[in-house]
């Protein structure tokens, strides 16, 4: 059974239930909603945000580095890559991860749980839920390329021998983070599990 | 209607809720499924039976741990803001750099966002959460009233959590001395290691915290006052 069908509504901060139509919650303060119906509205508008600032992520240089005899810039790929030919594949592949797979992983999974909300979906709502958790606790990783680059840009300040500053691409992917974090975050989650419910009411209805 | 076990608890269905009141009653807050409240025994969680959030987990003497922890928390940010954080060198010449110095590394037009957004998460942040926290807890470990706005304080501690990334920092500088081994000669700074403490006292502290019991102290406080 849930809150919403016993006729309360439940606060999302801090679990306490009230009668159906209460606004605020009284313990903790939160605006209380059953079901937070814009939620998808804002989930695709930042998602969309999210989307738009990766795109020149991985065109602009995110590290320009000047040696002595050259200045190079290096994309967030073109810098894996150039920790391959180092022969750091471990740092490589963590980078590759945290910048690509991660990024590109968490909008494909965002969409697909928007989209299954609102179109029904054939895998369990557990399942889904899962994967929504698991989207919620890997997306801050991301943010490590962008440290990098500061703890970098900070250090490496060696006169003429070597120094790097921040690429462009370093503002546009923190921010396509900090999107796709909140686009996450406006995800209302009891809204897997409605589906289900109906589902299943439904077919107590006709028993 | 749902199950209503929990793997190590047990929390009662809230099916059977005639005439409950409804501060005994609590809603999953991932799922919203119905549960009657009860605190399960201190070490145990109850677990929502339906998509497995975590509901309640009380611990022992966790408001003193807290606060204990959250000292050293801000006497080792504080610290750490102070000392050379990573220190390099090569070919005579070295430079040393701060955890504020990297904060501020972004320096050009547009990307001082990022300067202020990246101090933030790494520094300002968790230094507020901690600060909210103490404010919060210290009352209730000391069978006090909460002070004013403890609420909001609470609240504000939660919805900050997912924007506190100092343990992400403290991996973005392994992936940093890597970066530039072949470089230069990378050397840590006392600030290394207090950072390095500090993120492992901040998750142990996020362990600790049960969110849920201290709702329900901010709430008796306020019924007797």
């Amino acid at each position: 059974m849930t809150a919403r069908e016993a006729g309360l509504v439940a606060c999302r901060r801090c679990a306490r239930v009230w009668p159906m139509g209460t606004e605020r919650c009284a313990r903790c303060g939160s605006h209380l909603q059953s079901r937070d119906t814009g939620s998808l509205s804002r989930v695709w508008a930042l998602w969309i945000a999210g989307v738009i600032c990766y795109i020149p992520a991985n065109i602009y240089p995110m590290l320009i580095t000047q040696t002595l005899l050259s200045t190079s810039n290096s994309t967030i790929v073109g810098g894996a890559v150039e920790l391959i030919h180092h022969g750091s594949i471990g740092v490589a592949l963590i980078i590759l991860a945290a910048s690509v797979l991660i990024p590109m992983g968490k909008f494909l999974a965002i969409a697909y749980l928007a989209i299954s909300v609102r179109r029904g979906s054939d895998v369990s709502a557990a399942r889904r839920h899962h994967l929504y958790e698991v989207v919620e606790f890997i997306g801050r990783w991301s943010m490590i390329d962008v440290f990098v680059v500061a703890i970098l840009s900070s250090l490496v300040q060696l006169s003429v021998v070597a120094s790097i500053h921040p690429g462009s691409a370093a503002l546009t992917f923190a921010l396509s983070v900090i999107f796709t974090m909140l686009s996450a975050q406006a995800f209302d989650t009891r809204l897997f599990w409605d589906t289900k419910d109906q589902g299943q009411n439904q077919r107590n209805d006709t028993t | 209607m749902s199950a209503a076990t929990t793997d190590q608890a047990t929390l009662a269905p809230g099916g059977a809720l005639g005439g409950m009141p409804l501060d005994s009653l609590m809603a999953c807050p991932q799922c919203d499924a119905l549960y009657v409240a009860e605190m399960p025994a201190v070490g145990e969680r109850a677990i929502c039976a339906r998509c497995h959030t975590v509901l309640i987990a009380p611990k022992r003497k966790a408001g003193f741990k807290i606060i204990a922890l959250t000292l050293a928390v801000i006497i080792l940010v504080v610290a750490a803001l102070f000392f050379p954080f990573l220190t390099i060198s090569a070919a005579g010449f070295g430079n040393n750099a701060s955890i504020l110095d990297s904060a501020s590394s972004f320096q050009s037009g547009p990307m001082v966002f990022l300067s202020l957004a990246v101090a933030g998460m790494i520094v300002v942040i968790p230094l507020i959460r901690t600060l909210l926290i103490l404010y919060v807890l210290i009352p209730i470990v000391g069978d006090r009233p909460p002070y004013a706005h403890a609420k909001r304080a609470f609240r504000l501690t939660q919805e900050l959590k997912p924007w506190a990334m100092a343990e992400i920092f403290a991996i973005g500088c392994a992936v940093a001395l890597v970066k530039v081994a072949d470089l230069a000669h990378i050397g840590f700074g006392p600030a290394f290691w207090m950072f390095a403490v500090l993120v492992i006292i901040v998750l142990i502290n996020d362990n600790y915290l049960c969110t849920w019991s201290v709702w329900k102290s901010l709430e008796l406080d306020q019924r007797e006052a």
